[in-house]
Parts: C-alpha cells; structure tokens; sequence
C-alpha cells in the first residue's frame, strides 16, 4: 500500500512541477537572449570565421546553446577562454592549452602583384596600398587570422611570429615536470 | 577583526633568514684601482620610464659629465658620459637582462685623459632653492640606486608637491652578498647625511630616518658619527631578515605605517630613497657630477677576489670579473643583482648600469638547482611571505592557466621578493609563476586593447563596405532608371517619328 | 633564448628541510613508538609493520605506474612509506595480515592517488583506512591484545601464524582498551572510579596498555612530536589547540560530573591522542594554510574528540574527528588568509591616512 502512495505522490509532484515549469517557461521568457549578448561582447569581434561559424553572432549563439566548445575561438586565446568559462559557469581546464605563439602576415615585396586581392578580404583594414601597388601590412592592426594568406595568388603574403624586443619581453612559464 | 591579527606581527612579517655570504666583501674597502676600460657601452635606457634620445653623433668628441642622451618625458633620465673620448658608435647592443635582447648603446671609446667638463660651482649647496635641487638632481640623471630605477628627481618633486613629513633613507641591503651599500656608508657616510639633507631641502621634509639592518654595526656607527649634529635626521637599526631592504617592509617596521595598496608611499607623506642614491645626490649638487660611476659589489665562490669596486657606467660585467679573477669555468651562473631578485646573465660581454649593484659568479655548489617535487602543501611559503599572499595556491592557479583566479588571490601584490620559492622544501619556482604571470596578465591587457580596436576597425570596414554596397545599389537603380527613361524617351521619339511620318502620310 | 631565462632566488635555503628530508624526520620520529609497540605486542606487531609498509610501497608503485610516472623516482619522496607506518601504527597489533594490506591498500589507492598523488588528497589517508576498517570489520579492528613482552609472548613462527589464521583463543589473551571498557561500562549503567577500577595513570602514559599498535606510548609520541616541533618539520598551532581544546573540556565536564567524564589524564593518554595530535592532524596535505586556520583546525579536531568520546557510538573519535576536519579545511582556507600588506583583510585598498 505504502508503495503505490508513495508512487503516487511522486507522480503528483512531477506532474506540478513539470506544468509550473512549462508555466514559467511560457510568461517568464526572455526575448532575445542577453547571455549572446553578452557573449558577444566578449568575442574579439573581427568576423574571422576562424571557429567555423560565419561570424562572432553565430558563434556566441552557438556558445550560449551549449553546442559550440569555449575554446572554439583562436585570437581569443585561453583569455578567452577563461571568461567565456566563468561566464557561462563551466569548470575548464586550460592546464593543457598554451596560447599560440601570435603572428603577423608580412608581404614580401619581390612577389607582390598589386592584385589588390587581400586587402579585400582583409576583415580590419590592415592591408594597404593601391591597385598595380605593392601592398603593405600594418603590423599593429594585423589579427593573424590568414584570410589574406589563403587569396594571395602569388604566395607574397606570409605568417611571422611578432618579433620580442626588450620592451614587451616576459618571463616564460616554468617548465613544469611536478 | 582585531582578533584576526593576533597571530601577526604587527610589524615584521613573513620574510628568510638568508645566508649572508657578506664577510668576505664588507671588510675590505671600495676598490678605486679599476683600470680605465677602453670603451663603454652606454645603454640609452638604464631607468624606468621613457628611453632617453641620443644628441651625440658617430665621432663625436665627449668629455667627462657631458650629457649623451637627454630625458623624454615627465618619467625619464639623461645619461652621461663616464669619461672624455669618441664617440664610435650608436647600436643595438645586448643588454644586461636574462634575455640578453639588444637594447640601444651608445658606444665610447675612452682617451685616457678623463677630462671632465666645466660645471659651475655652488657656493653654498645648503642654500638652494628646493626646486634648484630637484632641478640638479634630474640634470644629473640620479635614479634609484636601491633597484627600481625610479627617477629620483621624479620622486623629490613628488614630495615637494606633496606635504611631506618623513624621508626615508633606505640603507638596508638586505640582498645576501651584496656589501656595495654597506662599504659606502661606512667609507662615505658624511657625503650621504650631505645628500640626506639636500633630499629634506629639496622637497621640504623636516625628518629623515636612516634605516641600517643590524647585521652592518660598523655602517651604523659610522652613519650615527656623521649624523650628529642633525637633529633632523635620525639612523636606526632594524633586524636583518630579508626582505628588510623592500621599502614597504623597513617602512612598517619602522613607523607601524603601511602604504595602501594602489597607492604611493606620498600618499601617506613618507618619501622613500636607497643610501646610494643620497650619495648620489651629493655628488650631483655639491659637486656637481652626474651619475657616471657607482660602486658594485663581484662577489661568488668563483670569483678570486671578491670586493666593492667603484667603476663607471658602461664597463663591460667580462671586464670587472676579469679584474676580481673570477673562474669562467667555474661558474655556474651569472647573476646581476643580489641572488634573491637578481637575475641571471646568459652572456657577460654587457655593461655595468646604473641598476647594477652587484655581480656573482656563483658555482655550481652556491646555487640551487634541485629537482621540482609535488607540492606538499607545507605552508612555509605561506609564513614566509611578506605581503601576506598565499603563494602555493597562486601557483596551484597559475600552473593551469587560470591567471585570474590568481589575480583574485592578490597576484598583483607580488613583489617578486622570492621568499617563497627560497623556502619551497619541494623547490617548486613560486616566483618565477607569479613572474610568468604578470607577464602573461600584461600581454592579455595589450590582446584585450588589440580586440576592441580590432573590433573598431572591423565594425568601420562593414559600415563603409554597407555604404559602398548601398552607394552600388543605388547607382544601379540610378542607371537602370536612366536607361529605363531613355528607353521611354526612345520610344517616345520613334513614336512620335512615326506619327509625324503617319501624319505626312 | 626565451625558455632558458632561469628565474631567482638563485640560493636555496641550507637549513630549511627537504620535502623528503620532511618525511625522513617524521618517519624517524615514529620509530621509537613502533619499536615500543613491537616490544609490547611481539612478533606480529613486526610482521603487521612490514606487510603494511611493503603493501603501501607496492600500491604506490602500481598507481605510479597506470599514472605514466616513474614509480622508483616518486617513491624516494618517502611519503608512501610513512603512509604505511601510520596505517600499520593504527591496527590492532594482532591484526590479520589482510587487514593490514586493505589498509595500505585504501590509505594510498583511494586516499592518495585517486586524487592525483602527494599534495593533492583531502583526506588524510592513514585516518581514512582505519576509520574505514573500523567500519568494515569492526571485529578485527577491536580485537585488542595484553600487551606483554616480547620474549614472553609467541615465538617468531607463532606468529606467523598468527597473522595469517588469527589467535586460536582471543578471548584469553586480548580486552578491551581503556576508552572500550569505559563505554561499555556506561552501557550497563556503571560509573566512572568504578569501572577504572584497576586504571594505572603512569602505566598509560608509559603505554603499558591495550590498544593499536604504536597508539599506547602517549610520553614517546610526545617527545617525539616535540622532536619534529623543534626540527621545524611542524609547527606548535595544531597540537596546542587539539590538546589544549580536550584538556580544557575534560576538565570542565570532569569537574561537574566525575561520574560520567573521563579526567583529562585519561583522554590525554589513551587512544592515539598524541599520535593524532602530532603526527595525523599536522599533516600538511589536510590541514589548513594559516597559523590561525590551524589553531581552528586543532580546536574543531579537540572539540570532535570530545565530543565523539563522551556521547557518540565509538569509543574513540580521532579518526572521525580528523576526516571531518580534514572535510572542513578547505572551508577554513576560504575564509581564513592573511592579510595583505595594504588591504584590507576584505582586500580592499588601506584608507589614506589610516595608520594600523
């Protein structure tokens, strides 16, 4: 007898809860949800496409789903990562990711056209010269994300690590072996 | 919240009883015998702010005290010529850094003569005006000799604006080894209460306080000696236990004081300089000599003769340890600075500069080169630290990236003293973590600036590219309108022809 | 160039202790208790200590092992060693050989390494095998033998069997301990000078009496525990306030009723107090950072002994008292940091102008 009250019971609160839930769900929606939002504003916003989304939109919707991994974003690097993980309160382990080494495209001017081809895909603007022109980079605006690499008929425009000086020299990690 | 407290000295925290190694050197005196080298290697950078600009040329002739490069900026010092010669060159040229990076040189080759220029005599230092003192000392290019290379006409005009009621005159040294500051004040001491005074002057302090670890007695009695007569200044003892000589540290122990933690030690009206630098300060008003030389203590187990030697800016470290008969087979490593936070060399063809105030040659039995054990969790890095930081769970966050939980656990109060690391029984690099870190928080900075103006630049190019493709769309229709309109006008024209062509008919 | 830059302090401390300098000087500190025990207890207390130790180093090998480490180089650190004394110091000396590699095998595969090694266990692994034994096997785990010296008691091969059949006739040669036979007293309504009866003071203190293995010398535990204390190896906080709690409480409760609490000389010298108090709750790994989180951690250990003695189920609450503070020490290291220099203990920035 105890049994099929208890059953009984159980049932009657999983049928109340659920209707509550579907209650809430219904009249408490959020329109436009502010976790993309937020996402978003986190993302580095250039619209490389380097995740394999078409843009940082799609990706931080795709992140606030749940179907996209934190890490799915290179020039964020593990800062990113870090914060998209608090944001959306995962634990992550970054033990094993380093940030990649960044680096610049520098056009070699021996091989340039002028074709005027990468600094149309150029997604900040980095690219300048002018038609017929050997094109320059701008080191500074430079994201790394190889769009102008991959459109370069002439294989002129190339990946670099930035060079250390001085100024911007930092410690490196201590080689754990404990 | 008192009760918390309890167990904490409200003084004297955390910190080592390091080994000192300092007998050897602080019984002989400052050595004034170093040969003239035949160039100096003069880097334009030797101090925290901007780089200062060269204003000599490749063949120049310089004399002694001439000004090479003058400073930019509010936060910046000039350099001097350490002695008369041509100049041979302007590069880049390896610095004295654990990188080893090229850092730009002026290059001297010296004639022997050390002609010094013609400065104009003082008639009576004590009566300048404050902002004339300030005005000399930053001329003269004197900065923090205690490490940090601050400018210290910087920090005089900083006291000077400031109500400042206490100059604190750090003479703790509490680096093992190094004695550079030990020999000075007992060689020199009259020169530094000259140069104590000069800094009260200059920035109208009305109280100094000189504060020598107790492990120097000769230092203190020679500082007392020379100090009597000025009621002004006051020398006192203070237990030797690294880090005494970090100037937060001697500071609470001497007056209970401590420096809000985003804040400077004028905030409080306490002004704090190294004793090298008050001696420096004599030599730049009194007799009104740049800072070209300093004393620098070559000490090690693989050095000959270790001893305080007096030599002049841009000596190459090669020479120095030549001149003390250091055993390049023998040593292990190269260390510019004390052991504790100094750092080590990968080549040692790179000048002395003004931040240089001791150089080791340590063998392979004085350093520490043991094998990283897991962490225990023993907590000595917790008692030993003097901030007050818990540095195996800093590094416990650090090891797997984690750098702002770190951050949240007060990396950024790290001053990178290394106590932790010199107590670790598992000899994890505690430090060399929270070195990493900061370096790696600071390169997240500049990656969080790239990002918005990358995400500027990104959200222009899409406005102008949806300008362009508007602009493109419209003239499109625009085309297609005068085309349409044309084709009407056209017809119209045939129509009308062939009505015309209709009504002839 | 970059990844050869080698960060300072370039000396290392001379005279501060080695983590396996640390281990070292523990294990060396337990071994006038363990010699004491087997001179007691004879030759199965030997065999018990062997079985636990080798048992101990063979798990840690094996879990190095599936771990990718190399087990020789780890378990030089000591540490899998001292897990096994402490484990072996922890049974009923007459205890079957069984029972002894279970124990090793949870101090150091579920206690240890499922965790991720040294350094990383919340619980301290030595009170995690015998608080789980107690439960387990609460027959074996109380069988307590007379103590007796070791040349009148079995010879080398009784022993051996011993250890691995059991005693033919345990009723004969085994009791209970002191803090046994108070509860049990308690249960049929005795009260306390009573059922102390035949209780020597100096004979528990010299650990003359029934009880675990290297639990019953309270004067050896403590001089060595003093020993490590002058060695640096641990600091005075936790013991003090563990010893200082109980004594505090038996003394207050004896005062208002000696019929029903123990004197503070009894809790001081019976069930493995002292080892507990200088060996278990200061161990690193489990206890809390700061000198005030350890005094909190000592207390709360003190007050639970207390507390589980006088009104809980078992008769002795140490290992109890010890895993449940061991569960609240990260709790303890939350809330309880130093200060840092310039805030705030809430680390705020120092108000200008405010001198502490």
């Amino acid at each position: 007898m105890y049994i099929f009250s208890a059953i009984l019971i159980l049932t009657a609160m999983g049928w109340l809860f659920g209707l509550s839930l579907g209650i809430a769900s219904k009249y408490l929606k959020v329109e436009n949800d502010p976790l993309v939002e937020r996402i978003e504003a986190l993302m580095p916003g250039s619209q490389c496409g380097q995740c394999g989304f078409p843009g940082c939109r799609p990706a931080a919707e795709a992140l606030a789903s749940g179907s996209a991994p934190v890490n799915l974003c290179p020039p964020g690097g593990n800062l990113l990562i870090e914060q998209l993980a608090n944001l959306l309160g995962m634990a992550v382990d970054l033990s094993q990711s380093e940030d990649e080494e960044p680096l610049v495209a520098r056009v070699s001017e021996a091989t340039c056209t002028g074709c005027t081809r990468c600094f149309k895909v150029c997604p900040t603007d980095a690219i300048v010269g002018a038609p017929k022109q050997i094109h320059a980079v701008v080191a500074d605006a430079c994201i790394g994300c190889k769009k102008c690499v991959a459109v370069c008929p002439t294989e002129c425009l190339q990946m670099h690590p930035v060079s250390v000086t001085l100024r911007d020299w930092r410690w490196p990690k201590p080689l754990a072996n404990a | 919240m008192k009760m918390l407290s309890v167990l904490e000295h409200p003084r004297l925290r955390g910190g080592v009883h390091a080994e000192e190694h300092k007998t050897a050197t602080a019984t002989l005196p400052i050595n004034l015998q170093f040969p003239l080298p035949k160039k100096l290697y003069i880097p334009v950078q030797q101090h925290v702010g901007k780089p200062a600009e060269p204003l000599v040329k490749v063949g120049e002739q310089v004399l002694k005290g001439q000004l090479l490069a003058y400073s930019q900026g509010t936060i910046s010092a000039p350099i001097h010529a350490p002695s008369s010669g041509t100049i041979i060159d302007v590069l880049d040229y390896p610095a004295p850094h654990p990188s080893a990076l090229p850092i730009r040189t002026i290059i001297l080759e010296t004639d022997g003569r050390e002609q010094w220029i013609k400065t104009p005599a003082v008639a009576d230092p004590f009566q300048l005006d404050a902002e004339e003192i300030c005005l000399r000392v930053g001329a003269a290019g004197v900065v923090g000799l205690g490490g940090a290379v601050f400018p210290s006409a910087v920090k005089l005009n900083l006291g000077r604006k400031n109500s400042i009621h206490t100059l604190l005159i750090n003479g703790g040294e509490c680096e093992p080894y190094l004695t550079c500051d030990d020999r000075l004040m007992q060689e020199r001491s009259e020169q530094i209460i000259s140069g104590v005074r000069l800094m009260l002057r200059g920035m109208h302090g009305n109280r100094a306080i000189i504060g020598i670890e107790d492990n120097k007695p000769a230092a203190f009695a020679a500082m007392q000696t020379a100090s009597q007569g000025f009621a002004e200044i006051e020398v006192v003892q203070v237990p030797a236990r690294y880090p005494m000589g970090w100037d937060r540290q001697m500071l609470r122990y001497l007056t209970g004081w401590e420096i809000p933690a985003d804040g400077r030690a004028t905030d409080i009206g306490v002004v704090i300089h190294n004793v090298a630098t008050a001696y420096a300060v004599y030599k730049a008003v009194i007799l009104g000599q740049p800072l070209i030389s300093r004393v620098v203590t070559v000490a090690g187990s693989a050095v000959g003769k270790p001893q305080n030697i007096e030599v002049l800016i841009g000596t190459l470290i090669s020479e120095l340890l030549d001149f003390c008969q250091a055993d390049s087979q023998q040593t292990a490593r190269l260390i510019i600075g004390g052991p504790m936070m100094g750092d080590a060399l990968p080549l040692s063809e790179v000048p002395v500069v003004k931040a240089c105030n001791g150089i080791l040659a340590l063998s392979h039995q004085d350093i520490a080169e043991p094998e990283v054990q897991p962490c225990i969790r023993c907590s000595q890095c917790v008692e030993a630290c003097p901030v007050g930081l818990l540095p195996l769970e800093m590094a416990s966050r650090i090891r797997v990236n984690q750098l702002e939980a770190a951050v949240d656990l007060g990396l950024k109060d790290c001053i990178n003293c290394g106590s932790c690391s010199y107590v670790c029984p598992s000899n994890i690099p505690l430090v060399h973590y929270f070195k990493f870190a900061s370096g790696e928080l600071f390169k997240r900075q500049r990656q969080a600036h790239k990002a918005e103006q990358t995400k500027r630049l990104a959200e222009d190019r899409q406005q102008r590219m949806a300008r362009i493709r508007q602009e493109a769309d419209l003239e499109a229709q625009r085309t297609m309108e005068a085309r349409a309109a044309r084709a009407r006008e056209l017809e119209a024209a045939t129509a009308t022809a062939a009505n015309s062509a209709h009504e002839v008919n | 160039m970059n990844n050869t830059a080698i960060s300072g302090p370039h000396i290392a401390a001379s005279n501060s202790n080695s983590t396996n300098q640390i281990m070292r000087k523990v294990i060396l500190a337990l071994l006038p208790a363990t010699g004491f025990g087997i001179v007691i207890f004879g030759w199965p207390a030997l065999y018990l200590c062997l079985i636990s130790v080798g048992s101990a180093l063979a798990f840690e090998a094996v879990c190095l092992q599936c771990r990718g480490l190399k087990p020789g180089h780890y378990l030089a650190d000591g540490s899998a060693l001292l897990t096994g004394l402490l484990v072996a110091l922890s049974l009923p000396a007459w205890a079957p050989w069984w029972i002894a590699i279970l124990g090793s095998a949870i101090a150091i595969v579920l206690g240890k390494q499922v965790y991720g090694g040294l350094g990383q266990n919340p619980f301290n692994p030595a009170m995690l095998a015998r608080v789980a034994l107690l439960i387990s096997f609460p027959v074996e785990m109380t069988t307590w033998v007379n103590p007796g010296l070791i040349l009148l008691g079995p010879g080398p091969i009784d022993s051996l069997a011993i250890i691995i059949s059991g005693v033919a006739n345990p009723d004969a040669v085994s009791g209970a301990t002191t803090l046994g036979s108070v509860k049990t007293g308690f249960s049929l309504n005795q009260t306390l000078p009573g059922i102390l009866y035949d209780y020597s003071g100096w004979l528990a203190l010299l650990g003359w009496e029934r009880g675990s293995l290297g639990e019953t010398s309270s004067l050896l535990l403590l001089a060595s525990g003093l020993w490590l204390w002058r060695q640096g190896v641990i600091q005075w906080y936790t013991p003090a306030a563990l010893l200082g709690t109980l004594s505090v409480l038996a003394l207050l409760s004896h005062w208002i009723d000696p019929q029903h609490f123990l004197s503070v000389w009894v809790h001081l010298n019976s069930g493995a107090l002292m080892l507990v108090a200088f060996f278990i709750a200061t161990d690193y790994v489990t206890s809390p950072n700061t000198r005030l989180g350890q005094l909190i951690f000592g207390a709360g250990c003190g007050l639970l002994i207390f507390v589980i003695r006088s009104w809980g189920g078992y008769p002795e609450g140490t290992g109890f008292a010890i895993l449940l503070m061991n569960a609240l020490t990260p709790v303890i290291d939350h809330y309880i940091k130093p200060r840092i220099y310039g805030r705030y203990r809430n680390g705020k920035p120092l108000d200008l102008g405010q001198t502490e």
